[in-house]
């Protein structure tokens, strides 16, 4: 779906993205990781043609863009940067505007205008929204209205940027279940957000960016895969220790971290042994684990 | 595209209130000038107002000899120095062009939906002078003008209501013409900055500066390729016969200023970054 290769934009004296190879195949729930400032809105807009790389190639569908890009973005939902609207106009206006800016449709007139923003603002949770301009929204209701325009066009690919900012626990839920049925149902999504948990919570594969550069791309599943060592949590852990003497690798307390593949067997042989298991599970790194390992400050931070 | 930027424009507001200020500094010039029954002597104040005082039909003339001065390029300014710069800053820039829209079909559909403002002003201030003026003074035999200098004696030669109409259109189509260059000026900013005040303001200074050398006689040598030249030059349009020469140097250098400043305005719109 999309396939970029050495891509490099500079902005004066700022490299903003450095020589990156994105790739995102049909299917893929894909959510690119970073701190701010770390390029990935501006890698965000080269794939919408909006910035213009300075070296490097993008393919997006087939296409190369920015160069066809006109022929893609049709089948493209994009939400950058946090959604736009005339204040003074109605959602229901805005969104009529922003279709019928676009490339005629190929199916129906007005009232396939009408169905089409019904039931995207439906899909979104706007489905009641009354006349009241966008200027009189709140955060969370112009996000979902950004979405809605992003859906408008049944795309094929979605490029989200931040989609879930402004929006309250609830609504974070909902956007995440509608992407994933929408990605069910054949879409692929592609988002961008400095959010550990929304990237974690929603991704099969994610790209971690830090400082312009991609830095990891790899599968949620085998970033996530055990890690070899095994969680035990105990209140017999002197026990413990001296049962399994050596395999143990640090203790906390309760807690300790063993060195084993299998934690039914390992749990067997404490219980066989008299010590008491209150929890046992494999070790997974945790994706924040992962990425504050390999990346840096965001840009937003200063130091002296 | 096009249909759009018209939905936009006459969606908003602020059409229509400049649109209204425009059509209210006439009026209130008419009833003061109603109300003392003193119009400027013949040569001096806006031109056609001597003469309206005989003829209140003649009124739209004098109207436009107010707007197309100051007022009127100050709310073209305003619009096309809002044109792209406010979709940039309002965030619905790159939801246009990732519609997709096309770049240069934009700019195309921005300067259409100016060349509308600015011909819906004209007529809207055009219309309710004329009703202003007939209701005010009456309507007498309209009569064409006499020297450059504004005299408003009568040539002798008394024009039919069929033939001022028709010059009429004629001065206001010179009128919509004239405005395209401060459109293309205000629209060139608009796509180099993200700030409409500052592409309007821009544009105006540029206007002011022309009108400025325009009365600088040192600067007679560049006098003839000032925006604001021939502005005045729809005057022309109300002389038996019409005085040709200065309305079509007008319209050839109002052309010049489109073509090269919209040419700029698209080479750096087509290869801009969309950061905002």
């Amino acid at each position: 779906m999309i396939r970029t290769s050495g891509l490099t934009k500079r902005f004066g004296p700022v490299l903003a993205v450095d020589g990156v190879d994105v790739v995102v195949k049909e299917g893929d729930r894909y959510g690119l990781l970073g701190p701010n400032g770390s390029g990935k809105t501006t890698l965000v807009r080269m794939l919408l043609g909006l910035v213009y790389a300075t070296s490097g190639e993008i393919e997006v569908m087939g296409e190369p863009v920015p160069r066809r890009v006109a022929r893609v973005l049709p089948r493209i939902g994009a939400l950058v940067e946090g959604p736009g609207g005339y204040g003074h106009l109605s959602g229901r206006t805005n969104l009529g505007i922003f279709d019928a800016a676009g490339p005629r449709s190929t199916v129906g007139g007005r009232a396939a205008r009408r169905r089409r923003i019904d039931a995207a603002l439906e899909r979104v949770g706007l489905g009641g929204i009354d006349n009241r301009p966008v200027k009189a929204y709140s955060l969370g209701m112009r996000q979902r209205l950004g979405l809605a325009g992003a859906l408008l066009r049944s795309p094929a690919l979605l490029i989200l940027d931040e989609p879930t900012n402004g929006l309250d626990p609830r609504g974070i839920r909902e956007i995440r279940d509608l992407l994933v049925e929408l990605n069910e149902a054949g879409t692929t999504v592609f988002l961008s957000s400095h959010l550990l948990s929304e990237v974690e919570q929603l991704a099969t594969r994610v790209g971690v960016f830090d400082r312009g550069r991609l830095v990891l791309q790899e599968s949620l599943e085998t970033l996530r895969a055990p890690t070899g060592r095994v969680v035990v949590h105990t209140p017999d852990a002197s026990r413990a220790v001296a049962l399994l003497d050596g395999r143990v690798e640090r203790r906390d307390a309760d807690r300790l971290l063993v060195r084993h593949q299998d934690p039914s067997t390992l749990n067997a042989l404490l219980v066989a042994d008299g010590v008491r298991v209150a929890e046992i599970a494999p070790e997974r790194r945790g994706l924040e684990q992962i990425v504050l390992e390999i990346t840096g400050a965001g840009s937003d931070r200063v130091d002296g | 595209m096009i249909r759009v930027e018209l939905v936009k424009l006459v969606r908003r507001p602020r059409t229509w209130i400049s649109i209204a200020l425009l059509c209210v500094l006439p009026i209130v010039v008419a009833a003061f000038v109603a109300a003392r029954h003193l119009a400027p002597a013949p040569g001096t104040g806006p031109a056609f107002l001597s003469a309206v005082l005989r003829d209140g039909s003649l009124y739209p003339a004098a109207a436009m000899a107010m707007i197309v001065p100051v007022f009127l390029p100050i709310s073209v300014a305003v619009l096309a120095g809002d044109s792209v710069a406010g979709e940039a800053a309002g965030g619905t820039l790159r939801y246009l062009l990732a519609r997709p829209v096309g770049r240069t079909r934009l700019l195309v559909a921005k300067l259409i939906s100016l060349v509308v403002f600015v011909l819906l002003a004209v007529v809207a201030v055009v219309g309710t002078s004329y009703v202003t003026g007939v209701v005010l003074f009456g309507t007498g035999t309209p009569a064409a003008l006499g020297e450059p200098d504004g005299v408003t004696s009568l040539s002798g030669v008394t024009l039919s209501p069929w033939e001022f109409t028709l010059r009429l259109v004629g001065a206001v189509g010179f009128v919509v013409v004239s405005m395209l260059g401060v459109a293309a000026i205000a629209l060139f900013l608009s796509t180099v900055t993200d700030s409409a005040l500052g592409a309007a303001l821009g544009a105006l200074a540029v206007l002011i500066a022309s009108e400025i050398l325009v009365l600088l006689d040192a600067a007679v040598a560049i006098r003839p390729f000032l925006p604001t030249r021939y502005w005045l030059a729809w005057v022309d349009f109300f002389r038996d016969p019409i005085f040709w020469r200065d309305i079509e140097r007008g319209i050839g250098i109002q052309a010049v200023y489109v073509v090269v400043l919209l040419g700029a305005a698209w080479a750096n719109f087509v290869t801009k970054d969309i950061k905002t």
